[in-house]
């Protein structure tokens, strides 16, 4: 901000920025075979192709495997507390529109602990990305059932297999006022993976990305029957939906053709169970942002500190005799 | 069985008339006026000089006598009186109608010099029952002798049981020794307006402002400011009914006393503690109040809603205490320094965020309103049951600065050194009130705004290449944060152990080093603070050492009690944590410490309590641990701001 403008200038045409230029010196912690590997790449290839810079950039995350992305950039990265990513999101960018913000959370992160802090980010629509890693599993505390464990897995929490039903991060999200962005991914398709990342992050509002994601650790064969049966997996194709490569075409021939402004058919979509719906369910331009919302119309100047802060002592104060004449018509 | 009526004597005949022109006409006629004034004359009515008086307005929720005594105490102030005013309040809402538990209303003190607490007992109440009326009598609000104004419309109630018990316990008051007039003030107020419950208030201004000797057109001037959103019908009729509550004690009433005032040489504002919080945030240049509902703390932020965003600003309601700590924990990081006001049980959630902020060295302003607690305790009732909590609440070792406002002045100016210190530092900086000052009233110099109270444009220049977001100073543990936006300054902030370069590190030296660092920065900020001045005499007997809301009432009891010869003084403190140096000095200087605190303490008196299991006051513990002084405490937790008088009958129980 303080460098001459023609240096700032210079800098942007000279700046191209790569791939490289978003991965932080420490290299990704994962375990092998772990799909939130595959989702760092693709959220690397976005802030490339889009050229966001880094300094601009900030991703949000909680506690847990997915949470530890924002380390693993180069950018400005914000690992914080258990489940509050999305509140912490919101206030950086309440004031903040020129920063692009992401934020990175998991099953436990964000339909556990973060529920209540879920549903209302949905509800704020606020301009922001958000890659909710569904590996269906607590990982870094060692394999507890999450909300989104099926029903009856054996974990060290539910010796004897869980009782519930799974929550639907899909239905739950359509179901809440002002939803705007709403898409499934999967790790192990990663040109699809781009493709839902980078519609997300050109939707302005907030766009919730549900990834599922492999943990070979807990969990290895979860996913096995759909990664190998690849007619299970009903992809989701429109004018305004993915663009898919003739490749990816011939490989999932399931596909349905889902018009993104149908809340209803999005809603259907979102009940799958046997299948797996891969895709942009929902989407609708003209929900406003509450950062917009909020945007003050008035500056924040000393100047008008002073007016106002005038204005309201002068509704309160008593003067001295002499100064009488001062005070305003009660 | 319907109790015998009594003769009224103070009562006028009943003249049921609907409020029209012929009512307005009764009132403004001056040969009525003159007739009035001249009966009140002919009964030699004097007007009583005394130096201060309390007056205690008592109502139904909904009738108004909080706007009663706040007007009241406006009108007063205007005059040039010293005034406080203390709400009272019940839980609920809309609590059952002439309830003991639902008395609502305000208490007015009222004197010639400048007060800074609500003095002891009452010594004038007005009651528009006799059952909220006994609320406070219970309570021994009431002095021996206070003169009762009770509305005596209850004594005709169709209900024989309300008649009856009216009857009995208007009979027991004037038994007591208790000054009682009966007043039909629905009789006179129903002629201007039909629901009484709306207007009665304001009559028993009127009523007040006669008997306080105050000027009707300066209650005119309040009562058209406090009507002001309402339409000119409202404003009318309110008018009418203050005009005739005057006139009707004029004629009706031996009471009159005058209080000196002289008006003051500074401009002074009048406005609760609350609305000099909310202030306080404007004028401190933060831009984002996230936060939740919670009583008592709710108020500033309805008031900062209402003003915040004529200067761009917002009050972000989160969904939760949780989200609003986060949100204001967000907003800091990227921008300036945020705020978030709770009560007891908001900071409590918001724990694990201040920890976080604490870690992560993200500057954070954390108001807490306390309440009596634990869990729900009293919602509406004050106690300074916080402290520890305050100091040394979330996990690990989480360093945070602590101050607290004594006087409703320093509800305004706290926030802005707290906006100050948390940005210089990087830290956390909390800041109590409590239910007390909250809701108390009294007029203060009207702050002169000046720009060095705003926080600076946030940074967004270039970071020097190599530099680190935790380059901690080997003397102060300073370090310039990193704001995003900033080229070069990219890395990953972290609440986990991290090292200069906020890179996650668990190994030993590092840890150690990131605590110590966390730690230093109080120890530096420690050393730019002085030692608080002693109030009284610089040593003696007894040294009586507060914080917080109880600042007024202490002194005020250390005067009286230098005034009856005692070797009494008093420190108070404003900052907690970290505490100033010379404290420890001042301690030695007295024969005796003991703290005054609205909060639990074990007293000794009982068989199971002894020095070995003696949990002490808040402040009492803090001063014990690092002065090694045997420090006694005296406390109180009944919901109210403590009074000078019980100060002074325990520092007498203490000396003797």
């Amino acid at each position: 901000m303080h460098a001459p403008r023609t240096e700032c200038l210079l800098n942007l045409i000279d700046q191209e920025y790569a791939i490289r230029d978003y991965q932080s010196d420490i290299p990704p912690r994962w375990c092998t075979g772990c799909g939130d590997n595959g989702i760092l790449t693709a959220v690397q290839r976005l802030c490339r192709d889009e050229q966001l810079p880094p300094e601009k950039t900030v991703f949000v995350s909680g506690i847990g495997c997915s949470s530890r992305l924002p380390h693993y950039m180069n950018a400005y990265g914000f690992h914080g507390l258990h489940g509050r990513a999305f509140p912490v999101a919101e206030g950086i960018k309440l004031r903040r529109p020129d920063l692009h913000v992401f934020v990175t959370t998991g099953d436990g992160d964000c339909c556990s602990i973060g529920a209540a802090h879920w549903l209302h980010a949905i509800r704020y629509n606020m301009n922001m990305t958000v890659l909710m890693h569904d590996n269906q599993i607590y990982g870094l505390t060692k394999m507890q059932a999450s909300p989104t464990s099926p029903r009856g897995l054996k974990s060290n929490t539910t010796p004897r297999g869980t009782y519930l039903d799974p929550l639907n991060p899909l239905t739950v999200t359509l179901g809440v006022s002002n939803v705007s962005f709403v898409a499934q991914a999967a790790d192990w398709i990663p040109e699809v993976l781009y493709d839902i990342v980078s519609k997300a992050y050109r939707h302005k509002g907030f766009s919730f990305v549900r990834v599922l994601q492999r943990c070979p650790e807990f969990l290895p064969h979860r996913f096995d029957p759909w990664v190998k049966d690849p007619s299970s997996t009903r992809l989701l194709v429109h004018q305004q939906g993915l663009a898919l490569s003739a490749e990816t075409s011939r490989t999932y021939r399931n596909q349905e053709i889902h018009d993104p402004g149908n809340l209803d058919r999005a809603r259907e979509i979102a009940s799958l169970t046997e299948e797996i719906p891969i895709g942009i369910l929902y989407r609708n331009s003209d929900v406003p942002c509450y950062e917009d919302l909020r945007e003050g119309e008035r500056p924040n100047t000393p100047g008008l500190i002073r007016t106002v802060l005038d204005e309201e002592f002068d509704k309160v104060t008593i003067w001295p005799e002499e100064q009488q004449n001062q005070a305003p018509a009660a | 069985m319907k109790p015998q009526i009594r003769a009224e004597t103070e009562q006028q005949p009943t003249r049921k008339r609907s409020p029209g022109k012929a009512a307005k006409k009764a009132v403004r006629d001056p040969k009525s006026t003159n007739k009035k004034k001249a009966a009140a004359a002919s009964r030699g009515r004097l007007a009583q000089a005394v130096s201060e008086h309390i007056v205690e307005i008592l109502s139904d929720s909904g009738e108004g006598a909080q706007r009663c005594g706040q007007s009241l105490a406006a009108v007063a102030a205007r005059t040039g009186l010293g005034i406080w005013t203390v709400e009272i309040i019940p839980a609920e809402i809309q609590p059952p109608a002439r309830s003991i538990a639902g008395a609502s209303g305000n208490r007015v003190r009222l004197a010639s010099r400048r007060i800074m607490n609500g003095g002891d007992e009452a010594d004038l109440v007005v009651a528009f029952n006799e059952q909220v009326l006994l609320n406070r009598v219970r309570d021994n609000e009431l002095k021996p002798g206070c003169v009762i104004l009770l509305e005596s419309k209850w004594r005709h109630d169709p209900d024989p049981e309300i008649a009856a018990s009216y009857a009995q316990i208007a009979e027991e008051l004037t038994a007591s020794g208790y000054r009682l007039h009966e007043i039909p003030m629905e009789d006179e107020c129903v002629r201007f307006v039909p629901d009484t419950r709306r207007g009665k208030n304001m009559f028993v201004l009127g009523m007040l402002c006669n008997i306080y000797s105050l000027e009707l057109g300066l209650a005119q001037a309040q009562v058209r400011f406090a009507f002001r959103k309402k339409d000119e019908k409202v404003i009318d009729v309110n008018l009418e009914l203050l005009e005739a509550g005057y006139q009707w004690a004029e004629a009706k009433l031996d009471l009159k006393f005058t209080i000196a005032s002289s008006r003051p040489r500074e401009p002074q504002v009048v406005v609760n503690g609350n609305t000099a919080l909310a202030l306080g945030v404007v004028a401190s240049g933060m831009e984002v109040c996230a936060m939740y509902p919670i009583t008592p703390a709710t108020s500033a932020s309805h008031y900062l809603s209402d003003i915040f965003e004529k200067v761009g600003c917002v009050v972000h309601q989160a969904e939760d205490e949780i989200a609003a700590c986060a949100f204001a924990i967000g907003a800091s990081y990227a921008g300036k320094c945020a705020v978030t006001i709770t009560s007891g049980p908001g900071l409590s959630l918001k724990q694990e965020g201040i920890g976080l902020a604490v870690m992560a060295e993200i500057p954070l302003v954390v108001v807490d309103v306390q309440r009596g607690g634990p869990s729900t305790g009293q919602p509406t009732k004050a106690e300074q049951g916080d402290l520890l909590t305050a100091i040394f609440g979330s996990h690990g070792d989480a360093p945070k600065i602590v101050l607290a406002a004594a006087t409703l002045e320093d509800c305004f100016y706290s926030v802005i050194t707290a906006r100050k210190i948390a940005e210089t530092f990087n830290m956390v900086v909390m800041v109590l009130t409590d239910a007390s000052l909250a809701t108390a009233q009294q007029p203060f110099p009207r702050p002169r705004f000046r720009e060095d109270w705003l926080a600076p444009p946030i940074d967004q220049s270039a970071v020097p290449e190599g530099a680190k977001p935790y380059d901690w100073d080997p003397r102060t543990g300073m370090a310039q944060r990193f704001i995003p936006g900033q080229p070069n300054g990219m890395h990953c902030l972290t609440g986990l152990a991290h090292d200069r370069s906020s890179r996650v590190a668990y190994d030993p030296e590092i840890n150690e080093e990131g605590l110590r660092n966390r730690s230093l920065k109080l120890a530096a900020f420690q050393r730019t603070l002085k030692t608080p001045p002693v109030y009284g005499g610089d040593d003696g007997d007894l040294l009586l050492v507060g914080w917080g809301s109880t600042k007024g009432a202490i002194e005020e009891a250390v005067e009286r009690l230098r005034a009856d010869g005692k070797a009494v003084s008093s420190l108070h403190l404003k900052f907690l944590q970290p505490m100033a140096s010379g404290i420890k000095d001042v301690l030695h200087r007295f024969g005796k410490v003991m703290t005054i605190e609205n909060n639990w303490s074990d007293s000794l008196d009982g068989d199971l309590i002894d020095e070995h299991n003696r949990r002490y006051s808040s402040l009492a513990w803090l001063l014990r641990a690092r002065y090694l002084i045997d420090i006694d405490c005296w406390s109180e937790t009944r919901g109210q701001p403590i009074k000078p008088g019980t100060i002074v009958e325990a520092v007498q129980k203490k000396l003797n």
